[in-house]
């Protein structure tokens, strides 16, 4: 190794280490959290004395009473994110098959609305849409919370989908228009099929956003046997005695699924989901 | 050929539809509906809603009233001005970091991506927990070195709103270092070596090549993390909760503080006000994709 080539890799770890740090560090905290006992988890230590997996044997018995629906909401969190990635995937994948494939009347405009919608960030429409659930006497009720994300992911949803059922070839609807194939028929035995990698990406997405969504469940969910565990997190909050430690451990196991789904889908993530942007 | 072939294959599906509702055009309309219920259920009647919730101008003269109200718009061009154009020219500096052919570095992206792959509560509660004044881990750190007391982070309004767009920065850090870096990679390497015969250094390789090729995707990163950065409510919400004493809101979260305030039309009538900042972006956006 020359000099020069020294340098150059002195300067990269001059950069990687900080850009190391700066990543790890809240992540660390929280598990270091997680696995120190109550008192020394504030005594600002980079390494407990006594790791313990103790909180997660109180978390996983609900032994404290901001923990006594931690398995339910776990459960609704799962049956929350599960019911939006389908229901998405559903809606986007029959919408984007109309406006694409069969060029039904009017889809122009509806894939602008639509896009209009995505653009519009979620926060500003959370307040109307909180009324709006109130009016259709569904507050407190899960599925204003599955059909309010329904709503959000489903623009993005269509979009992305369109732009890869663009690229299919038309060649192959008019093969099968020729054979006498119904739109159905198109839609199960070629478009679906062709659609799988994109189908896998809108589906981790609108899963994930559902997952981790906290404005939105905590706004239309306010029950405890209800809520998610997102915002059973958040609720940690409103008390000063609130056990920070145990706070950390739910944290980690919320965090837990949705980077295991991440890390597996990458290949799909980056692939599917950052062409639009990178357009240009 | 396929520039051939493309005008007619369009017209295709569509000529038929003209004469009466083809098979093609009725289960187009099928598909199509369920979103198109959605979009009026849970789009257009809460728009159209929360427009005639916000119609009283009595409305708006107590909104301008309130210092709040001001301080929040402040607090977003400052949250927009400084955090995004940090976070953008960071994000370019170190994607010309990660496209360093080394293992490490292959490792470490790996790592890079945790801010965004992992959910924004846990870990803006634990960076919460790290700025405690009394025992969070950062002022341990800083009493064990130096002996004195660390700054009371989130009870100083300036420094909570500065906290707050570091939160922002360090959870959509990732995302827009991971764009850039694929804009990076669409650039020919031919054109690296050429510069590199000519014995051009680095500042003007990246002045010459890098940047003239980049800007477009820069502009629009910027603009679509402008729209994106309007409505975070996460980061300055669960960071500060909007305090000290409400100095920090933004407008993403002002529209909550009003509605548990139970002043469900100042909160329509803010959001209302964002709209002039939100629409030519989003405008913008729209142009820019539909090209």
């Amino acid at each position: 190794m020359t000099w020069k080539q020294a340098t150059t890799e002195a300067k990269l770890l001059l950069i990687g280490i900080p850009v190391l740090i700066w990543t790890v560090l809240p992540v660390y905290h929280m598990i270091l959290f997680a696995i120190s006992p109550k008192d020394s988890a504030f005594a600002g230590h980079l390494w407990p004395d006594h790791p313990t997996l103790r909180n997660f044997s109180i978390v996983f018995s609900e032994q404290h009473h901001y923990l006594s629906h931690f398995w339910l909401q776990l459960w609704n969190s799962l049956l929350i994110a599960v019911s939006v990635g389908l229901l998405t995937l559903l809606v986007a994948t029959f919408a984007a098959f109309a406006i694409s494939r069969l060029k039904v009347r009017g889809g122009r405009t509806i894939m602008n609305l639509a896009l209009f919608t995505y653009f519009i960030p979620a926060a500003f429409l959370a307040v109307p849409m909180y009324k709006t659930m109130g009016n259709y006497g569904l507050l407190n009720n899960q599925w204003a919370l599955i059909l309010a994300m329904v709503t959000i992911a489903s623009p993005y949803s269509i979009w992305v989908l369109k732009q890869a059922s663009d690229k299919l070839p038309y060649e192959l609807d008019e093969a099968a228009k020729m054979d006498g194939a119904s739109p159905l028929q198109l839609f199960r035995l070629v478009y679906l099929p062709l659609m799988m990698p994109s189908l896998v990406a809108i589906g981790t997405y609108s899963l994930l956003l559902a997952w981790n969504e906290y404005l939105y469940a905590f706004l239309l969910l306010s029950n405890d046997k209800q809520i998610t565990l997102g915002v059973a997190l958040g609720n940690f909050l409103a008390a000063d005695d609130s056990p920070w430690e145990l706070l950390m451990t739910v944290g980690v196991i919320y965090a837990l699924p949705p980077a295991a789904i991440y890390y597996t889908f990458k290949r799909y993530m980056v692939g599917g989901l950052t062409a639009g942007a990178v357009k240009s | 050929m396929a520039s051939i072939a493309l005008p007619e294959v369009h017209r295709v599906p569509s000529g038929p539809a003209r004469k009466a509702l083809s098979p093609w055009q009725k289960w187009g309309m099928i598909l199509i509906a369920p979103y198109v219920v959605i979009f009026i259920v849970f789009v257009l009647y809460p728009v159209g809603y929360g427009l005639w919730l916000a119609r009283h101008p009595s409305s708006y003269v107590s909104l301008v009233d309130d210092p709040i109200f001001a301080r929040a718009i402040v607090n977003t061009l400052v949250f927009l001005i400084v955090g995004i154009n940090l976070k953008m020219v960071v994000a370019l500096f170190l994607s010309g970091f990660f496209v360093q052919a080394r293992t490490w570095i292959k490792w470490l992206s790996l790592l890079f991506i945790l801010p965004w792959a992992l959910p924004s509560i846990p870990t803006i509660l634990s960076i919460r927990f790290m700025l405690n004044p009394e025992w969070g881990i950062v002022n341990s750190l800083i009493f064990r070195f130096t002996g004195a007391d660390g700054p009371n982070w989130l009870n100083d309004p300036y420094i909570a709103l500065s906290m707050a767009i570091l939160v922002h920065i360090w959870k959509s850090l990732p995302f827009w270092t991971l764009i850039l870096i694929a804009g990076r990679l669409a650039i020919p390497n031919e054109m690296y070596e050429a510069a590199a015969v000519d014995g051009a250094t680095n500042w003007q390789k990246f002045k010459f090549i890098t940047w003239p090729s980049m800007r477009t995707l820069y502009l629009t990163c910027t603009i679509l993390s402008m729209i994106w950065t309007l409505g975070d409510f996460n980061s300055v919400y669960l960071l500060t909760g909007g305090g000290p004493a409400d100095l920090t809101h933004v407008l993403a979260t002002l529209g909550i503080r009003y509605l548990r305030l139970d002043q469900v039309d100042l909160s329509m009538a803010s959001i209302v006000c964002a709209m002039p900042l939100v629409l030519p972006l989003v405008y913008f956006m729209m142009k820019r994709l539909s090209r």
